[in-house]
């Protein structure tokens, strides 16, 4: 009653001259913000088709660092690497994080406090000394298991996929968590109390209900791993790339407009993935 | 309809901590039967219900579902149904699916589940609605899909946990009424949560009264209402005036005399054995009592005069506090059968006039 245009209408005319202002300034605002934001990504996309092996200045179009890129087989290694610790971490991590957060959420047992601190403890401690704790715990247990078995492990995929579990676990949980915040448990009762065991309620009224933040959890899983450098710096072996590792690597030697090329296309992979799971979520 | 036992509770009881939320409860619920549990909330009466549905399982005691020991048994190995307060609708299904659910989980053959998800459908009266979601439907049609979900199955006995209590005044009325014709028509036992001593009137057949995880009274509405066994049943269901006294002697047809330590004496009706000498409690509705312009004859009992303090016209009746003896307040309610607007015709504040009431109107309460 009290927005109707009759009664606002004197106060924006007498306003209007700081009020054009305002929104020149608001304009002004809005396009620097888009700039500082997007030019440089702009500029990466757009200096992977410039024909300067330099990849700083524009001189004509071509496919080529494309076309080095595929024929590259380093660093097509290295994506496959990246792509197979992407998805195994995602996806143990998911079922694990999925799992914590409801028991999380449905029960309470004894130490249910500290357990929860210790839950967040990967998402705010540095992310170098995350690295360092599990170096030296793959370290100390291959130490130990040599000893007791003789067997000789080595830093590799493996211990880099681990890794990746560990701390995106913690993700999954804060964002599975949320999504079962707004649950409604009386619901589980409901499909109790019309037959359905326990597997049945989960899987026909718990999981639909949940699925977008499970997805959501897996999505930010899977980002977190793709562009991992410092955890997979460090738990990564002799002879095992991943892309963040190698395209450091390939920029200490010389920039070519080849790195460019990558990054768009990991670029590309990202957006993809983010329309995908808005797809996903508003079909539901 | 069968005269079994559909549910019987025997020294059921719930503790959560240390605290007794059911507290040694026995009563037997019959076959077919509208039985309602009715108190004020933290009585027992929804933890009741969560025992006989498996929601929650006795601390101690035994719950029988038609015979059959069903103390820790899970709700899904149950045949009994629950209408929730908030409905509990699945919200990622239409209302087909939803009312199918329970068929699907018992593996009942397609075409049987189309068949009796029409039919439940149908019997609330919701035939055009089965595509839509729940979040598209009102208040009252969610509760006829609850309604629907649960009445499929055929269970044994449903339960209802203040299934109207989000609704609105008037819908609420009509779901009374349409709930009570349903179970009539289905002859399936319902057994009624609710805090609304009116709507547990209006429905059943028998009520349970509970207070702090006890069952005080098992009856039909009529003998809540008109014997109470305590001054807690006898508060929470109507209105009355309790008054305080001494009981003296009891006559062979059940009357006692009661004196009061400001002097007055009152006759009522016994229901029990009364001691002489005891603490006792009369209480009297005020609709039970009557205000008289003239004396009464010699010999009314309970007959004193009185001085009119408070009138509240309602329409259909009229409420009048009497001031009695040393100043204690009376509440009692005259009917307006006259249609008139005559001043005169309604009592005044300051008006005197006589308060009389025939004893077995008033009750004696030894509790």
């Amino acid at each position: 009653m009290l927005d109707t245009p009759t009664t606002r209408k004197p106060y924006v005319t007498g306003m209007d001259s700081r009020r054009s202002a305002g929104m020149l300034a608001l304009g002004a605002h809005t396009i620097l913000t888009m700039v500082f934001l997007y030019a440089p990504i702009v500029v990466l996309v757009a200096f992977s088709f410039t024909r300067d092996s330099f990849g700083v200045r524009w001189t004509g179009f071509t496919l080529d660092w494309y076309r080095r890129l595929l024929a590259d087989q380093r660093l097509l290694g290295a994506a496959l690497n990246t792509l197979y610790v992407a998805l195994t971490s995602t996806i143990v991590s998911t079922i694990i994080g999925t799992m914590t957060a409801l028991a999380m959420e449905r029960y309470h047992f004894r130490g249910r406090t500290g357990f929860d601190a210790l839950l967040y403890l990967p998402i705010v401690i540095p992310e170098i000394v995350m690295a360092l704790a599990l170096l030296a715990f793959f370290a100390f247990s291959f130490g130990i298991l040599e000893l007791l078995s003789g067997l000789r492990l080595q830093m590799g995929l493996g211990t880099v996929t681990i890794a990746h579990i560990a701390f995106t676990i913690s993700f999954v949980v804060v964002v599975v968590r949320a999504s079962l915040k707004g649950f409604d448990m009386r619901l589980e009762e409901a499909a109790q109390d019309l037959g359905a065991n326990e597997w049945q309620t989960f899987r026909h009224i718990t999981l639909p209900l949940i699925l977008p933040g499970i997805i959501g959890g897996a999505l930010l899983a899977f980002t977190l791993s793709l562009d991992d450098f410092i955890i997979t710096f460090f738990t990564t072996g002799p002879g095992t790339s991943l892309l963040p590792v190698e395209v450091y690597g390939q920029v200490k030697r010389a920039i070519t407009p080849k790195i460019n090329a990558i990054s768009t296309l990991m670029l590309l992979v990202s957006i993809t993935l983010v329309f995908l799971s808005q797809f996903i979520q508003r079909r539901r | 309809m069968k005269n079994g036992i559909a549910v019987d509770l025997r020294n059921v009881v719930k503790r959560f901590a240390e605290v007794y939320a059911v507290d040694h409860v026995s009563m037997q619920i019959r076959d077919g039967e509208f039985f309602s549990m009715l108190g004020p909330s933290g009585c027992g009466k929804t933890t009741t219900l969560r025992m006989i549905a498996g929601f929650e399982f006795p601390t101690a005691g035994e719950i029988a579902l038609h015979g059959k020991l069903v103390g820790t048994t899970p709700p899904f190995r149950r045949n009994v149904n629950t209408v929730f307060q908030s409905y509990a609708l699945f919200p990622h299904m239409t209302v087909a699916e939803n009312v199918a659910f329970g068929l699907q989980m018992k593996k009942t053959p397609q075409a049987e589940i189309a068949r009796r998800v029409e039919e439940a459908l149908d019997l609330v009266r919701l035939g055009g609605f089965s595509g839509r979601r729940p979040r598209q439907l009102s208040g009252g049609q969610q509760q006829r899909v609850a309604l629907a979900r649960a009445l499929v199955n055929h269970p044994e006995v449903l339960l209802l946990d203040e299934p109207l209590g989000a609704l609105d005044l008037k819908l609420r009325k009509e779901m009374q009424l349409e709930l009570k014709s349903l179970q009539e028509r289905v002859g399936i036992t319902f057994i009624y949560v609710t805090h609304d001593q009116e709507e547990a009137l209006t429905m059943s057949d028998r009520i349970a009264v509970m207070n702090a995880g006890k069952v005080l009274q098992v009856g039909t509405p009529t003998e809540i209402y008109e014997r109470p066994v305590c001054r807690f049943v006898a508060d929470f269901i109507g209105e009355t005036n309790f008054i305080e006294g001494l009981a003296g002697g009891v006559e062979p047809d059940g009357v006692a005399t009661i004196t009061t330590d400001d002097g007055l004496t009152f006759r009522a009706q016994t229901t029990r054995p009364v001691t002489p000498g005891a603490k006792v409690t009369l209480s009297i509705r005020p609709e039970k009592a009557f205000l008289a312009v003239q004396s009464p004859p010699p010999g009314t009992p309970n007959c004193f005069p009185v001085t009119v303090a408070r009138v509240a016209y309602i329409g259909s009746d009229t409420r009048i506090d009497v001031r009695l003896g040393q100043g204690r307040l009376f509440d009692l309610w005259e009917q307006n059968s006259r249609s008139t607007l005559d001043r005169d015709a309604y009592w005044q504040p300051g008006e005197t006039g006589f308060l009389w009431w025939p004893a077995e109107n008033a009750l004696v309460l030894t509790e």
